[in-house]
């Protein structure tokens, strides 16, 4: 099927017509041309509010285009649906259209998994650069856009107002630089005897800290990749600078809990007032407003050399396996996706970034930006956002800088030998990849 | 058609009776053994790149790898730990609830409770039960001994500990159902002749209800072996195997190598030893301690 060549249909191919074709006879009056169906895995784990607006935008889609249709699959977590895409595709049996997180291109494209969207039927150039340069890091090598942004948030830091009233600084302000988080951290910080009964400041390191880390070592101005995706820079001085900052925090300061601090019940520390600051995703942002029980505030993480935080999260990508037919109307669904409009509402009703400038133009998203302003701290971040970790065999390097980062904050290595010892695990990887 | 010798046909009868078995067990079972054997010679076939015959690449890659020996050695705590633990838990619990107490049917419900859940669930409870500061172990220990928040699936020190508890909890329940049937089993009249015996408590549980318990154990010991080796789903989801491959076990660390990192050849590598491991563990169980277990 890769073949453009080939003409004559595969076993698959008949058998797929012919069902179509029963179908048709079926219901000539429905399907009075045969309706070109994709496949979309859609990472999540459980039904809800997020399900409904996917199966919504599938059935508006279906209204507006006659002849194509889309069955979104949902398939757990980010990790979860990579790992079924891809075994589904060794079965030959890949979706059409997928959601999967922008660090994933490399792996997709030493698998041969998919298609750069340069080269479908129905995407054009001026679509592809309408998006933010930020997103787009991600989702373009080697001249080709991979992925086109849809799902996507960044690293922000929530406040809990109450408590900053309390302890005297003014409500409406959140540290703006690295000394200034460490100084607001200390007052917020409250101890009994030897016990902490309230963090100034949480940071996640569970699962993956490579991702709030990034947000370090871009205030400290250094990226950990180049865009080729072959070369990481864990060794150098300003990144065991910027884990030394991370790792201070707790073991100098006392204002950050020690050892790792999980992901899943950060906000929950949050809501129950155990710290007063924390990083997490904009992602978050519908959840605190609908947990916290007193006034917060969303801010971009306080500056260090320069302000910065990694993108994170989803991009769509299409499948080497869809045929032309599926091709087109993935094409076709990824324009519907990401329209002002509809990129203008799906902001509103999760909290993700709206992927384009045009979306913050809307009348829709001004209108809610003005009632709840939180909403534009991610947008406004972006411009000094840099792409997340991502390079050739990313899952592996990852994890050579997330054990030496877990290493560091347990206090089993310092900071400067961790990140040597991750940067030798990542070169010894990365070698195959450098000879082009 | 020619009449079959009755020998032949009944031979014949016996490979249908047993094909159905045979089929699933060579489709499931030899197959993916004999087949994960052979892929552990062969190169990661990537996109277009094929898989090639390397030798024992993989298996030398294995032995230089770091985290492998983590695992591996997490591996040998972990089932050392929980194997035992959770068998004399489950037969204490069994002793219990098989006593006339006030409210056994409670108690046994209490106890059966956490096999009935689901691991994943099991594991999203415990995150909250390890909360540091407000999670329920860390309140109770600070109620009873005073001692401060302790970051326990957070720390290299605990964590594994932390994912020992949860198995034990996990499992003891189920292997109590075992106990509660085999000593509900035992005859009343060997402890009626106990008791003119004049034997002690503990002379009749040891010389009576012990040894008449020996083929459950030994049942639910092959259970726990094997369990120790394959549950694993809350590591997974609580720690993925952290930090710092803290809580990293052999299996753990296939399913990382085979499907986040795709390198089929080193995790078909690893899967053989597993699959060495737990052969030789079946083999010893069944040789040594086979003949020492009295089933009448």
């Amino acid at each position: 099927m890769t073949n453009p060549r080939t003409l004559t249909p595969n076993r698959r191919q008949t058998l797929a017509g012919l069902a179509a074709a029963g179908a048709a006879l079926a219901a000539p009056a429905v399907h009075a041309q045969g309706a070109t169906e994709i496949t979309f895995n859609y990472p999540i784990a459980v039904g809800g509010p997020i399900t409904k607006i996917i199966d919504g935008y599938c059935e508006d889609f279906a209204k507006a285009n006659p002849g194509f249709r889309v069955k979104p699959v949902y398939t757990g977590s980010y990790q979860d649906t990579l790992t079924k895409t891809l075994t589904a595709m060794k079965g030959g049996d890949a979706p059409s259209l997928a959601c999967l997180l922008s660090v994933d291109m490399f792996t997709l494209i030493t698998e041969d998994a998919i298609v750069a969207w340069d080269d479908l039927p129905g995407s054009d150039k001026g679509w592809l650069d309408s998006f933010y340069p930020a997103f787009l890091e991600n989702s373009r090598t080697g001249g080709k856009t991979w992925g086109v942004p849809f799902q996507r948030s960044t690293v922000v830091l929530y406040w809990n107002k109450d408590l900053f009233r309390e302890v005297g600084l003014n409500p409406d302000v959140a540290p703006a630089s690295w000394d200034e988080q460490v100084a607001f951290a200390q007052k917020l910080t409250k101890r009994e005897g030897e016990q902490t009964t309230r963090w100034g400041l949480q940071i996640p390191s569970s699962g993956f800290p490579y991702w709030l880390f990034q947000g370090f070592t871009t205030q400290n101005d250094v990226r950990l990749m180049n865009p080729e995706g072959n070369q990481v820079v864990f060794g150098d001085p300003r990144v065991a600078e910027a884990l030394k900052y991370w790792v201070d925090l707790s073991v100098v300061h006392k204002v950050h809990p020690p050892g790792i601090v999980e992901w899943g019940t950060t906000p929950r520390d949050f809501f129950e007032r155990k710290t007063a600051m924390m990083w997490t995703t904009t992602g978050n942002l519908t959840n605190v407003r609908r947990n916290a029980s007193f006034p917060f505030g969303v801010a971009m993480l306080p500056a260090g050399k320069r302000r910065g935080s990694p993108t994170g999260g989803g991009n769509l990508y299409v499948f080497k396996q869809a045929n032309p037919a599926q091709r087109e109307a993935a094409a076709r669904f990824a324009r519907f996706l990401t329209t002002p409009e509809r990129a203008a509402q799906w902001c509103i009703d999760t909290g993700y970034v709206a992927v384009s400038p045009a979306a913050f133009e809307t009348p829709a998203l001004k209108a809610y930006a003005a009632e709840f302003p939180p909403a534009l701290v991610a947008r406004d971040q972006l411009p000094h956002a840099v792409a997340e970790l991502s390079t050739y065999d990313n899952q592996r390097v990852t994890k050579a800088l997330n054990d030496g980062l877990q290493a560091a904050l347990t206090g089993r290595k310092q900071p400067a030998a961790a990140m040597g010892d991750s940067q030798a695990e990542a070169e010894r990887l990365l070698r195959p990849f450098k000879r082009g | 058609m020619p009449r079959l010798r009755p020998a032949t046909r009944t031979t014949l009868v016996a490979w249908l009776l047993l094909s159905p078995a045979l089929v699933l067990l060579a489709l499931f079972t030899h197959y993916p053994a004999i087949a994960t054997v052979w892929r552990s010679f062969h190169s990661t076939p990537r996109g277009a790149r094929p898989a090639v015959f390397v030798g024992l690449e993989n298996y030398e890659a294995m032995v230089a790898d770091p985290i492998f020996w983590t695992s591996l050695a997490n591996t040998g705590i972990y089932a050392a730990a929980t194997v035992p633990l959770s068998m004399a838990l489950a037969l204490a619990m069994a002793l219990l609830v098989n006593a006339a107490i006030p409210g056994r049917g409670l108690a046994r419900l209490a106890f059966f409770t956490p096999t009935v859940l689901p691991m994943i669930a099991v594991a999203n409870l415990w995150l909250f039960f390890f909360t540091p500061g407000y999670g329920l172990i860390d309140r109770a220990t600070s109620a009873l001994f005073g001692w401060g928040p302790t970051n326990w699936i957070g720390d290299p020190q605990t964590a594994l500990g932390a994912m020992i508890a949860i198995a034990i909890w996990k499992e003891a329940g189920f292997f109590m159902i075992f106990y509660l049937a085999a000593l509900q089993a035992i005859p009343p009249t060997l402890y009626d002749a106990a008791r003119v015996e004049g034997a002690s408590r503990w002379t009749t549980f040891r010389r009576v209800t012990l040894p008449l318990l020996g083929p459950t154990s030994l049942f639910i010991l092959v259970n726990a072996v094997i369990n120790g080796f394959r549950l694993v789903d809350h590591i997974i989801v609580m720690t993925r195997g952290g930090p710092d491959n803290a809580t990293q076990l052999l299996l753990t660390y296939i399913y990382e190598v085979g499907f986040r990192f795709w390198d089929t050849a080193t995790a078909s590598a690893l899967t053989v030893v597993l699959l060495v491991m737990l052969g030789l563990l079946a083999l010893i169980q069944f040789a040594a301690l086979e003949r020492r277990t009295h089933y009448r």
